[in-house]
């Protein structure tokens, strides 16, 4: 077998990151359904939150690059 | 229909088109094959003994004959930059500009390491004391090695430990003697595996033309909208300017105004420069055998975008900003001291540095996504052995590839978008006026 522990991290992180953007999403598209008007305010913030939850997987993988 | 019709006569001239060099590939090592068939070869010993033949004799990376395909190097060779502009498979060499200490300058043209594989490879030669490995020039300390042009033997790579860190060393070959490579000065401080050594390389690398065309076709594009605006006052935008506008106009309603407050104006050029900086190599980094640079997909490019913004936050953070981060008003004091400052302080680092990552991680793992359903073709054709394979490959590759280059073109737009929508968000935080 190959490859390291880090991967597996990495792995752990992207399925946490997966579950946050799927809830930003699901819960965006909700939102656009009820209010269809608010549209452009909804996207600007789901982008926004996404791109938070995002920034917590991409530390994990460059850490696990550093420690592998 | 009719363009169905016509879009199913295109799969087949695509797939001739994609299988026709790995056939002619294929022929080709099929001939080198006939002629070693005679017991003990050249290439059996080095598929028998590849690890010893690669640690223990010096030997250019192009001589060997690779009977594996490694989707990782390759891939890594791909997306790293280079001394070398190549477009298509012409090779334009650029300066190299090097400093020493205690050495001085040398300026010369990377031909003169006689490069191989579009100048990720190693170069055969070495010029003052200075060598190609692995794509980076590689400076040999010794001061018994010739200074002048001087061809080499070979290279060895080998994993050495020295307290306790297990580092990867390169020797260059020459006159039977093996001399140390040192690479080059970096500012990552030991984080990335570099360092500051004993010289410096300010070369004119791939990423950089790269970035001062991209640079000049914004000026000149600019420059002519400008242009536009004055002249025809008060009439439809034309050509340029009406692809710009829109883009122009969505900036500044959707990202400056709301993030921004009434202070919008003032921060509005740093964001439409971040954004069409950004944009214009993400997509110029999408266009194949153009270069195929990966400007935003190189760590050194978005930390320095990263570094702007965080200069701008700090510089235009007022009273009400550092309050709230030094010492955050309504909360006990010994919260304050032992959770809420220390975190508000590298909350103010971490804000950066999740911006620089961002932009390189997307950025270099479409490109990596892209390399790897290429390499299917490498990978099923067993580097051109089997012809069916590569066919395969390719029916299975080129789709895929062609998908994952149309969400690249969206995630360009998003990624400059998601840029600058975080800048003005973290300004924005910065500069808010206190409201109790």
């Amino acid at each position: 077998m190959t490859g390291s522990i880090a991967a597996i991290g990495m792995g752990l992180a992207a399925i946490g990151a997966g579950i946050g953007v799927g809830a930003i999403g699901g819960r965006a598209m909700d939102a656009i359904a009820r209010q269809p008007e608010a549209l452009g305010d909804i996207r600007a913030n789901m982008i926004l939150t996404a791109a938070l939850v995002e920034g917590a997987a991409l530390i994990a993988i460059i850490m696990a690059f550093l420690v592998k | 229909m009719k363009e169905l019709r016509s879009l199913v006569a295109l799969i087949p001239t695509l797939l001739l088109a994609v299988g026709f060099p790995v056939l002619l590939n294929a022929q080709d090592h099929q001939d080198t094959h006939e002629q070693n068939t005679h017991g003990t070869t050249v290439e059996a010993y080095q598929e028998g003994d590849h690890e010893d033949a690669e640690h223990h004799a010096c030997h250019f990376h192009a001589d060997v004959h690779e009977t594996i395909y490694d989707a990782t190097s390759t891939a890594y060779h791909h997306i790293s930059d280079a001394n070398v502009y190549s477009i298509g498979s012409f090779n334009f060499p650029l300066p190299c500009i090097l400093y020493t200490k205690g050495h001085g300058w040398d300026f010369f043209s990377s031909s003169k390491f006689e490069f191989d594989f579009f100048g990720h490879g190693e170069g055969r030669k070495a010029y003052n004391q200075y060598v190609l490995d692995n794509g980076a020039v590689k400076r040999i300390e010794d001061p018994t090695f010739p200074t002048d042009e001087v061809a080499l033997e070979g290279f060895i790579h080998q994993e050495e430990t020295t307290d306790g860190e297990t580092k990867e060393v390169a020797y260059a070959c020459y006159d039977g003697k093996h001399y140390k490579l040192l690479p080059q000065s970096t500012a990552d401080a030991g984080l990335f595996g570099g360092g500051i050594t004993s010289f410096y390389d300010f070369s004119l690398s791939k990423n950089v033309v790269s970035m001062l065309l991209i640079t000049l076709l914004l000026a000149w594009g600019f420059f002519s909208i400008a242009k536009a605006y004055k002249t025809r006052d008060n009439m439809a935008p034309k050509g340029l300017q009406s692809f710009i506008e829109p883009i122009f106009v969505f900036v500044q309603d959707e990202v400056a105004k709301p993030f921004l407050g009434p202070k919008w104006e003032k921060f509005l050029p740093l964001l439409l420069a971040l954004f069409f900086f950004i944009l214009g190599l993400n997509l110029f980094g999408q266009i194949p055998f153009l270069g195929g640079s990966n400007v935003t997909g190189n760590l050194a490019v978005t930390a320095v975008l990263a570094i702007i913004t965080f200069v701008v936050v700090t510089i235009n953070g007022n009273k009400n900003y550092w309050s709230h981060i030094l010492w955050m008003p309504g909360v006990p004091p010994i919260i304050k001291v032992l959770i809420l400052t220390p975190v508000e302080i590298l909350g103010m680092f971490i804000k950066p540095f999740t911006l620089m990552l961002r932009l390189f991680a997307n950025i270099t793992a479409g490109h990596i996504v892209v390399l790897s359903f290429v390499g299917l073709i490498f990978m099923f054709g067993r580097l051109g052995e089997s012809t069916a394979g590569a066919v395969t490959g390719a029916v299975v590759a080129v789709p895929l590839t062609m998908f994952i280059l149309a969400i690249e073109l969206l995630v360009a737009f998003i990624q400059a978008y998601v840029f600058i929508l975080l800048t003005a968000s973290y300004i924005g935080a910065a500069t808010e006026e206190a409201h109790h």
